[in-house]
């Protein structure tokens, strides 16, 4: 009532024009030349450099094995394999697509995540753009399926605890701290925890999809009554499987070590990389002329939403790592050990540029007011913490994977930019399924008039 | 005008909507709107009224960055170089140990700062003198719009006739 403001139409179809699809196949094709240049020059000893850190690392850890008792079965197995060319470039692909296929689910069943608070919280800002997030979890079957064959075939070279010698007692391989983690880290469980992450959060994702698509053509209050029940359900279920799958897919890769904070902190790094992707979609929707109807109220809100989960973020980092460096027991700080020193040093740069794209940076970019809503700063700390959480997986999965063998390379920016080019893909092809502003929700009225002045 | 300094033309509306869409009326029309007193905020009244936007939010980032500051320096001065310590087995100036007391002395230099130069900068506090009540009914159920005429040109007459065209239920003369 009180704004001037003019409301645009609110029936428009997404056209995913043929331009774009190429576009997104380009860029597809140019990630997978880069991940073929990566690859040859990997196998073809061009990793001189991984290799003398792999020495250097195999020296260093056998100093750590005698000092710390705690780590002493991870110095040794990273001895050992260090002694032998760090591990193969192999190892490097499997553990790319790791890195990747954890870090894609996890934007991607941000989008679920994001639209089941937003319905528990009976939200009305958000319904105006609610196609974006609701797009975004499609994307999940095709991350499980990567993530599930990556743990099949490349599972030996990424987690430590497949190893079947070490549960052999008396075995030389034998760890008796491995061995009682046993019961929860074992494969059969672990594929079938696997399967049913995905399954769940997308059966969840299906059903909110479908009510909000039938809504879209019938209207009525019964399907938002309905959406609110399954995103509740939802946040249970993942209340408890973005922790699970958190140790799972990442902290178990450093079988030894654990990190009460860890759920948490996955969840947070998951959380905001997915409100970039939100956020830049809605940007970049704009700037091809559609989502008109979205306003500055409703961008300076994204804004803020990506600037206070990047201090959250940090919040978390900080949390975990000032209780491990205050306590300072050698079995929790090999973790940050690992990370500022060991493998030559290599992962030092990555530790600190992941601060620096996930904190400083969005923090000062994001902190004016008119920087909230100004589509070119948006697009910048989006892109900035997009690359940043891509950096922080990275940090916290290459170390236990592929450790000394670690670049950061063709290789690397090859599979990023194919997984990314198939998430945009996949986001596009979503939003083309239906009107792109949700014409029969009940709370489109109070969106449309968002003024947070 | 010397004569009209102090004196106030009050407008009493009965309904916020009236009131939001006689502000830009009455602006057109040559009126200088003081402000409008309202028991609740009005969307779209801060625009309407055309104040200037607040830059408290420049001043909240002088004092965070003050705060920063004077957390980092204590800390490092006290512990680090004046009487070096060492806790929990750290160097004397462990920067990881002093993030937490200097986020709170940032935190709490905003926040101080803050309320501070919101009570100076609207003449706010103890000793200061209350602020002119146009209409006490403006904390019940009326919405108030104040006019300084010590700041219009156009004539009393004229002012009255434009608040009551605008839905104005009645016009008061104040005096301070």
């Amino acid at each position: 009532m009180a704004s001037a403001h003019s409301i645009p139409s609110i029936e428009e179809r997404f056209e995913f024009t043929s331009e774009a699809k190429r576009n997104l196949l380009i860029g597809g094709g140019v990630g997978l030349a880069l991940v073929a240049l990566g690859a040859y020059l990997a196998a073809t000893g061009g990793g001189h450099e991984a290799a003398a850190r792999g020495a250097e690392q195999a020296a260093a850890a056998v100093g750590h094995a005698g000092a710390e008792h705690g780590a002493a079965g991870h110095g040794a197995a990273a001895a050992a394999e260090g002694g032998h060319h760090a591990k193969s470039w192999v190892a490097r692909i499997w553990a790319n697509l790791w890195v990747n296929g954890v870090y894609f689910t996890g934007m991607s069943v941000v989008g679920m995540f994001f639209i089941s608070y937003n319905y528990l919280a009976q939200a009305g800002w958000s319904t105006v753009f609610k196609r974006i997030p609701e797009a975004l979890p499609a994307f999940l079957p095709y991350m499980g399926v990567v993530m599930l064959l990556t743990f099949i075939f490349g599972g030996h070279d990424l987690f430590h605890w497949t190893h079947e010698g070490l549960y052999e007692v008396g075995g030389p391989e034998y760890d008796k701290i491995i061995a009682g983690k046993r019961g929860f880290l074992n494969t059969p469980f672990f594929i079938i925890r696997l399967v049913i992450y995905f399954a769940v959060w997308y059966w969840l994702w299906r059903v909110i999809r479908n009510l909000s698509l039938k809504e879209d053509e019938i209207g009525g209050t019964e399907f938002y009554e309905k959406s609110i029940r399954f995103g509740t359900a939802f946040l249970v279920v993942f209340g408890v499987t973005s922790s699970t799958s958190a140790w799972d897919f990442v902290m178990s890769i450093d079988t030894h070590w654990f990190s009460t904070m860890f759920g948490w902190y996955t969840l947070a790094s998951w959380h905001v990389a997915g409100l970039a992707v939100i956020t830049l979609t809605v940007v970049m929707l704009r700037e091809r002329g559609y989502l008109r109807a979205v306003n500055s109220s409703h961008l300076r809100d994204l804004g803020k939403f990506i600037f206070a989960f990047s201090i959250f973020w940090t919040y978390v980092w900080f949390a975990q790592f000032l209780l491990i460096y205050y306590a300072n027991l050698p079995e929790e700080t090999i973790y940050f050990i690992e990370r500022f020193r060991g493998h030559g040093g290599f992962y030092k740069a990555p530790f600190f540029i992941t601060l620096f794209l996930n904190f400083f940076f969005p923090f000062l970019v994001l902190m004016t007011r008119d920087a909230k809503y100004t589509h070119s700063i948006l697009k910048v700390a989006c892109w900035s913490v997009i690359i940043g959480h891509y950096m922080d997986f990275y940090t916290n999965i290459m170390p236990g994977t592929v450790g000394a063998g670690a670049e950061l390379g063709a290789l690397e920016w090859g599979f990023f930019l194919i997984f990314l080019c198939a998430f945009a893909y996949s986001i596009a092809s979503q939003l083309e399924k239906a009107n792109l502003i949700p014409r029969n929700h009940p709370m489109l009225e109070e969106s449309l008039h968002h003024d947070i002045a | 005008m010397a004569e009209l300094s102090g004196k106030y033309l009050v407008g009493v509306y009965d309904d916020d909507d009236t009131v939001l869409h006689a502000v830009p009326r009455l602006r057109k029309a040559g009126v200088k709107i003081k402000e409008v007193y309202s028991p609740f905020p009005i969307h779209g009244m801060d625009e309407a009224l055309g104040h200037p936007r607040t830059r408290i939010g420049i001043a909240a980032f002088m004092f965070g960055v003050t705060g920063c500051c004077v957390a980092l320096t204590l800390m490092i001065w006290t512990m680090g170089i004046d009487w070096p310590m060492i806790i929990g087995g750290k160097d004397p100036i462990s920067i990881p140990a002093y993030i937490p007391i200097t986020f709170e002395l940032t935190v709490l230099f905003t926040a101080f700062g803050m309320v501070i130069t919101f009570f100076i900068s609207n003449g706010l506090g103890p000793g200061t003198h209350a602020h002119p009540r146009f209409d006490v009914r403006s904390t019940d159920n009326k919405f108030v719009m104040a006019i300084d005429l010590g700041r219009n040109s156009m004539t009393v007459e004229d002012i009255s006739r434009a608040l009551k065209d605008s839905g104005a239920e009645e016009v008061n003369i104040k005096q301070f």
